[in-house]
């Protein structure tokens, strides 16, 4: 009996071993040494916070991180409101024979180089590209507009890659939304409206939740897309990140921003389980 | 304040860099043998044009990886193992940063053609150091004013005063890196780079600040290159002959000027480890690209064009048009060397160089 006992503890133990080790050693570790790094003076070494008190001392350092947040928040909001009608229409309107067609086609950005697809918008809202020449040409204006490297062209190419992310995650929520919700309000009397808002999207919230925290973590996290399409007018953090390392090599004050980073991704996932409780969905 | 430690921590730290750093090496390597030589190049040697050459005549395989900036590859040579790497392309202002950490092996002057190159790009200040040479000068140019003549006045383009011209409000991309654009806001008030010390900032931020008001993009190497190419901006500041030349054929109205204020050198440099288990080939490789042929193929590689230090090298005449390589003394005659900062003001250069992006 106590072998048998011993043996029902040490199984689960032994089947989890192989994702903790792999956990340990490409999350945990590196995480230690980054964390140990940053602590570090780039000049001759030794124990220094100096690497997060510049972050929190010089107000460039600071309005990255506003830079960044403002940028993620803007692109979640806008990918949010773009991704519920896609998936509410392709989920309830296109025929099921199509769906899978039309689920291929919104997992095609995924299928672009980040590099590619931002060069492309930048051909694309550039000041002889399509859209002002489109402008121009239809007489609407006389000047074309300044549309790349600004906020608008990251946040275009940002939009365009994770308003289909987004897609999919209330797509597949919408999916498992058993119909008997609707008939029931149906059956008490509510309208269609008053169905979608009271039951629909209480219950697709977990969908929007998660697509929404994939987004940010992505967007926040990204140095390509701004790097091409902002024009370096305004700084996000990965760019100040990536900043530290070209010619000066200072990995410490690269890491600490990289840690504070860190941190704020795991406020938003704290936010979102707690308000959701998603980590038992 | 700072404490010195040595814990485990760092012990783990640094034995999980030097693994990363093998098995990057072995990616670039793809399985590369002892005879191979390994170069941490920039992307200009990793033409196959410049390699193929060279790899057929001594039967060896050349595994580059490419980096950018020193801080990068430096970070890349100290997580290898000693022996992993050759040869390493470098700045040449940065050569003094490898010798302090013991890289470099001085090379043997009397087997590589010094007697052959442009004397003003030497770099003696920088290459030399105790009295032994460790590193050569393989291509230059200048960090100046890149320009499209069919959009802008070129008689204006001989000033920098220009840059800051209401004339040219949005017309104007602001090369990406820190230094030389520091360098040329030196120029434009009328200091010298070598001369820069902490004192200057103030009045260089001041005119960095108004090359920003006027600027429509602060863009990286293909970013700004590509904004001159599609008309998003007439201008580059910090671009020179390696943005127009490789351009030139497809947009021959792209031109650089160096204006009567003067230009910023740059020089990279190739040196040898002092580790490398195969200097013999890694002399050869010095010397293979310091050569007539070497010097052509590296100075109009695909990734960017450049003046190639050896006054002897076999270009067509097209190519030297191109690369303007009569009008170097000229040129040379005016140009100011890339600022060299110790490393504090390094970092305020670049604390600098930030708050210009973040302005409004």
């Amino acid at each position: 009996m106590a072998s048998a006992g011993n043996n029902s503890r040490a199984l689960p133990w032994a089947l989890v071993t192989p994702a903790l080790a792999w956990t340990c050693a490409f999350f945990v570790l590196p995480f230690i040494a980054m964390g140990f790094s940053s602590l570090t003076a780039h000049e001759g070494g030794g124990f220094t916070l100096a690497n997060y008190s510049q972050f929190f001392t010089d107000p460039s350092y600071w309005r990255a991180m506003v830079n960044s947040l403002e940028v993620t928040a803007i692109v979640t909001v806008i990918s949010i409101l773009l991704a519920y009608p896609f998936a509410w229409i392709l989920a309830e309107m296109v025929p099921e024979r199509w769906q899978r067609l039309a689920l291929m086609l919104a997992v095609l950005p995924f299928w672009t180089s980040y590099v590619v697809r931002s060069y492309s918008w930048l051909l694309v809202l550039a000041q002889n590209g399509v859209i002002n020449r489109a402008l121009t040409g239809i007489g609407l204006i006389g000047e074309p507009l300044q549309l790349a490297n600004t906020r608008f062209a990251t946040v275009t190419g940002f939009v365009h890659f994770f308003v289909m992310l987004l897609t999919l995650t209330i797509f597949a929520n919408l999916k498992q939304l058993s119909p008997s919700y609707r008939k029931a309000a149906a059956d008490l009397g509510a309208r269609p409206v008053r169905t979608f808002l009271h039951v629909v999207l209480p219950l697709t919230l977990p969908g929007i939740m998660v697509g929404a925290f994939l987004t940010f973590v992505l967007c926040i996290g990204d140095y390509v897309t701004p790097q091409i399409l902002g024009g370096n007018n305004e700084l996000l953090m990965p760019q100040l990140v990536m900043m530290q390392i070209g010619r000066r090599g200072d990995f410490p004050l690269a890491s600490a921003l990289s840690i504070i980073l860190m941190a704020v991704v795991t406020i938003a996932y704290l936010a979102c389980a707690r308000w959701l409780k998603i980590e038992r969905a | 304040m700072t404490v010195n430690v040595r814990n485990p921590l760092s012990i783990l730290k640094s034995h999980l860099s030097a693994a990363c750093a093998t098995a990057a090496l072995l990616l670039a390597a793809g399985g590369a043998q002892a005879a191979d030589l390994n170069a941490l190049i920039w992307c200009d040697h990793s033409d196959p044009a410049l390699l193929q050459p060279f790899e057929e005549a001594n039967n060896v395989k050349v595994n580059v990886k490419e980096f950018e900036g020193t801080g990068a590859g430096l970070a890349i040579v100290e997580q290898s193992q000693p022996g992993d790497w050759d040869v390493m392309v470098i700045d040449s202002i940065d050569v003094p940063r490898g010798v302090e950490k013991g890289l470099f092996e001085p090379l043997p002057e009397d087997k590589l053609p010094f007697a052959d190159l442009f004397p003003e790009v030497k770099m003696d200040k920088s290459t030399v150091v105790d009295g032994k040479r460790y590193g050569i000068t393989e291509k230059f140019g200048y960090n100046t004013i890149g320009f499209n003549k069919t959009k802008v006045d070129p008689a204006d383009m001989q000033s920098l005063a220009s840059l800051t011209s209401d004339k040219y409000k949005g017309k104007v991309a602001i090369y990406d890196y820190y230094l030389p654009v520091i360098g040329m806001a030196a120029l434009a008030i009328g200091k010298k780079t070598a001369d820069l010390t902490e004192a200057d900032l103030p009045a260089l931020k001041a005119e960095l600040l108004k090359m920003k008001a006027n600027a429509k993009l602060v863009g990286e190497v293909t970013a700004s290159q590509t904004a001159l190419a599609t008309g998003e901006v007439d201008i580059l500041v910090g671009g020179g002959e390696w943005v127009t030349a490789g351009l030139a054929k497809e947009n021959p109205a792209l031109d650089f000027s160096i204006p009567k204020e003067g230009a910023v050198l740059w020089s990279q440099s190739l040196a040898m480890f002092k580790d490398s288990k195969n200097k013999d080939m890694a002399l050869k490789f010095i010397q293979y690209i310091m050569s007539p042929e070497g010097q052509a193929r590296l100075a109009t590689s695909s990734c960017y064009w450049g003046m190639p230090s050896n006054k002897k090298a076999a270009l067509s005449d097209d190519q030297k048009k191109i690369l303007r390589f009569d009008e170097q003394p000229g040129f040379l005659a005016r140009a100011q060397a890339y600022p060299a900062p110790n490393a504090d003001l390094d970092k305020k250069m670049q604390d600098m160089w930030t708050e210009m992006l973040q302005a409004q």
